[in-house]
């Protein structure tokens, strides 16, 4: 297990190492000049050159590479071009409203697709069942923002318990507040985000429902629920599990559209509003945190998954290779 | 310079899913005295964050809009219906060659910080905005001044290379800010009614009333300016009351749940903002004028206006938006006249059409008027091309290269026709006489010379079809009827926040 784990944090780093280069390059790459974002448009040619030489990105690429590394280093994200605020606080107290939408939606939608997945599996033949397939189904043509639009009509526009949109100046310092501002955005996530793990929740289940060893095991005198307790939950939730890591790791970089619907100040909307103003430090800033956080996400996923099946450590980690 | 830099992610593809909502009605309507609260919050909801709090440092359209006039002051100000009035300049003189500019501060002014204000800060304010490396769009208007003098701790003499009758005027544009004054970007040392309160990047800026004030104090105790990234969210935030004003409206869809219900009140206010089809002047076949003439005369400007604004905005006939002294309609100069422009095109030579590129920015409303205008040219026989450009590339290929035929664009300041008598602008155009004329105004002796001189220039522009000036845009402030004192035509994007009453 610890040469597992000293191997799976080697590839981290190198994928880190990795995914940073290639930010920074295809960032550079991409047509428009951060100083135009900075000057007005009737800019002379001196004003520019000026913004040019404030913000550095005058100096040649290798050299802004390696000093942005040597800030990472030093746990420094840079500071802003645009507004010339340090980074890191910035992401910082983003991070404060989209970590808590995030998990606070993927475990509600987890609470909601488990048990709902199972009995659209095992109940499949009843009307309930079929309902739960169809309902799931529907689910992930929805789009997101759509959703999002409609949860505001219906419960802050007519209703007008919730507020529409917005996160208090203050943040979490005023909790009542914070929280009625992040119920319908984790809502509207939560029901979308159910309504893929319904379907994977159901197929895992129907995989171990039809397999020989749970036959075996009712055979042997095992109740169902016995059966499923002992050797269908851990056997279906492996799959489950990696799915589950992919879809934290896509809504944490999806949230953007839910906290454009909602006007959240998340990390996301800070991440928008830097790539259309060419702030290449934030954008690599947020990109860089939010590999770190996809890449950590698949870390736990994989040793949750090893924890629950001995095949897999058997075959990684036993020096097989 | 003028033109709008609009940020890609303001306009959401949300907006465009028409989704009617019902506005809650029947909350507290009262609408009794002309009492109001002084201690009172008053939400403001904006599209335009700004990029930081320096306006000599590419703060953006966002920081004017949120610190004139509420945390900085000017020499001069200018108002919500276009004049110049004096402001921290309590008296100024012009020498007799209209070169010297001697101002007298206003006694009793101190900064936020409680330093005194003194004419060294106008002179550091001046020279910041005049400075190498100065972002400021005023940098270079402000570029005759030649010298700046301080006699005494209240005067301000100023010398210019060239006569300037926009002196005072540019001078609204200048922040006095604390000489002392560091960190200007995050934090503010100004003179205004308000001191900032708190910016929090992504969400809102607010700002309180200031003890010190040397005039009336602000009629609120608090402005908060929440900021949003899409049109729907901030109405939505107007709908349940999360904000008690929108600053400007950016399009038409959502206004009816607000215009049939007395809890709002939908203000119709004059912008400065043109739509234009610039045609490359230099590029054939606009190099001939009567082919600009036939594509403006081809083109029915009212029903575009219909179609993207509804019943709002207005007609224009040359650069020149009503707020401008020098306005006059000239709507009917190159009207809409199909079998005119027909015959103009045969008298140049293109009975036969022609094909042009139309080189059109990617956001609203460029992309339907481009639509609009190549079905209208396809009728006398001219062949639109769309070519849609991110605005980084507009300004690269269009306004630095001078690469292209015709364009799309939108220009927001006031004042701006003079741009005509530069022939190295982007469009190109190129005529002695308007230059001169253009010059002359700005070294008229008296203001009504200037106005009669720019009066020329709109005329001869218009004719000339220089440009093909779609429509104006209309300014829409959107606010709850407990509100009163706002301003209305937002004229520069300032948003004057001090003279707003909020009833409880």
């Amino acid at each position: 297990m610890t040469r597992y784990l000293l191997r799976r944090l080697a590839f981290l780093v190198v994928s880190l190492a990795l995914a940073s280069i290639v930010l920074f390059v295809l960032l550079r790459l991409l047509p428009g000049d951060p100083a135009n974002a900075l000057t007005s448009v009737g800019a002379d040619p001196e004003q520019i050159a000026a913004a040019r030489h404030a913000i550095g990105s005058d100096k040649p690429l290798p050299e802004q590479f390696t000093h942005w590394l040597g800030q990472l280093a030093s746990g420094d994200l840079g500071t802003s071009f645009v507004s010339s605020l340090p980074v890191g606080p910035e992401v910082a107290s983003r991070l404060n409203v989209t970590v808590p939408l995030t998990l606070i939606a993927f475990t509600l939608a987890v609470l909601i697709a488990v048990p709902a997945g199972f009995v659209a599996a095992h109940k499949r033949h009843t009307w309930y069942g079929a309902l739960l397939s169809g309902v799931s189904q529907l689910g992930i043509a929805v789009p997101v923002f759509w959703l999002g639009m409609i949860l505001i009509a219906v419960f802050a526009l007519n209703a007008g318990w919730l507020p529409a949109g917005g996160f208090p100046q203050d943040g979490w310092s005023e909790p009542a507040e914070a929280i009625r501002s992040l119920v319908l955005p984790v809502l509207t996530i939560a029901l979308v985000m159910s309504a893929s793990l319904i379907r994977y929740v159901r197929s895992a289940t129907l995989d171990v429902l039809g397999s020989d060893h749970l036959r075996t095991a009712r055979a042997l005198g095992s109740s169902f629920g016995q059966a499923m307790w002992r050797h269908g939950l851990r056997n279906a939730s492996v799959p489950v599990i990696s799915v589950l890591g992919i879809e934290l790791a896509s809504t944490l970089l999806g949230a953007v559209v839910v906290e454009s619907v909602y006007a959240l100040p998340g990390l996301g909307s800070m991440l928008a509003t830097g790539i259309a103003q060419h702030d290449y430090p934030v954008v690599q800033g947020v990109l860089f945190v939010s590999t770190l956080a996809v890449l950590l996400i698949g870390f736990a996923a994989d040793l949750v998954q090893r924890i629950i099946d001995p095949r897999l450590r058997g075959r990684l980690s036993g020096g097989a290779r | 310079m003028s033109i709008k830099k609009t940020s890609l992610y303001a306009t959401a593809t949300a907006t465009t899913l028409a989704l009617t909502l019902t506005a809650c009605g029947g909350s507290g309507n009262s609408a009794s005295g002309g009492h109001y609260d002084k201690n009172a919050t008053v939400e403001i909801g904006s599209l335009y964050e700004p990029q930081n709090l320096d306006n000599t440092a590419g703060g953006g359209q966002g920081v004017t809009e949120a610190l004139n006039g509420n945390v900085y002051e000017g020499l001069f100000k200018l108002t919500d219906d276009g004049k110049t009035e004096k402001l921290l300049a309590q008296d100024y003189k012009v020498s007799d060659d209209g070169l010297t500019y001697t101002f007298t501060l206003r006694d009793g002014v101190t900064f936020h910080s409680g330093k005194k204000l003194t004419s060294e800060d106008v002179k550091y304010s001046l020279e910041k905005v005049i400075a190498d490396d100065s972002q400021s769009a005023r940098k270079a208007n402000l570029e005759v001044i030649k010298s700046i003098a301080t006699p005494d701790a209240r005067t301000v003499k100023v010398t210019l290379s060239q006569k300037s009758i926009s002196f005072v005027y540019n001078l609204s544009y200048v922040w006095i800010t604390n000489s002392q004054a560091k960190n200007l970007k995050t934090t503010e040392d100004g003179t205004g009614p308000y001191r900032l309160d708190k910016w929090t990047r992504g969400s809102a800026l607010s700002m309180t009333r200031y003890a010190g004030y040397w005039g009336k104090a602000a009629a609120n105790a608090k402005a908060v300016f929440h900021y949003y990234k899409d049109a729907t969210a901030l109405n939505n935030a107007l709908a349940t009351g999360a904000v008690d004003v929108v600053t400007g409206e950016q399009s038409p869809d959502a206004l009816d749940q607000f215009k049939n219900n007395q809890n709002y009140k939908v203000n119709d206010g004059d912008s400065t903002t043109k739509l234009l089809l610039a045609f490359n002047d230099k590029a054939k076949p606009f190099t001939d004028v009567r082919v600009r003439q036939a594509v403006s005369a081809a083109i029915d400007d009212k029903k575009l206006l219909e179609s993207v604004w509804g019943g709002y905005g207005k007609l224009i006939g040359s650069m020149v938006p009503p707020t401008d002294p020098w306005y006059e309609d000239l709507t009917k100069v190159n009207a809409y006249d199909p079998a005119r422009a027909k015959k103009l095109l045969a008298e140049a030579g293109y009975g036969k059409g022609f094909d042009f590129t139309l080189d059109t920015p990617n956001y609203d409303p460029h992309p339907t008027a481009a639509t609009f205008i190549k079905s209208q040219l396809a009728k006398v026989g001219i062949t639109v091309k769309i070519n849609t450009i991110t605005p980084d590339e507009w300004y690269t290929k269009v306004y630095k290269n001078h690469d292209f035929t015709a364009t799309l664009q939108e220009h927001v300041n006031d004042r701006d026709l003079v741009w005509y008598g530069n022939p190295d602008f982007y469009w190109g155009y190129d005529n002695k006489q308007v230059t001169r004329w253009v010059q002359q105004a700005e070294e008229a002796a008296t203001t009504a010379e200037q106005t009669e001189l720019l009066k020329k220039v709109g005329r001869k522009t218009a004719e000339d079809a220089a440009s093909d000036w779609l429509y104006l845009y209309p300014q829409i402030v959107v606010a709850n009827s407990k509100l009163s004192g706002y301003p209305v035509n937002g004229l520069n994007s300032q948003f004057f926040a001090y003279d707003i009453k909020k009833k409880s």
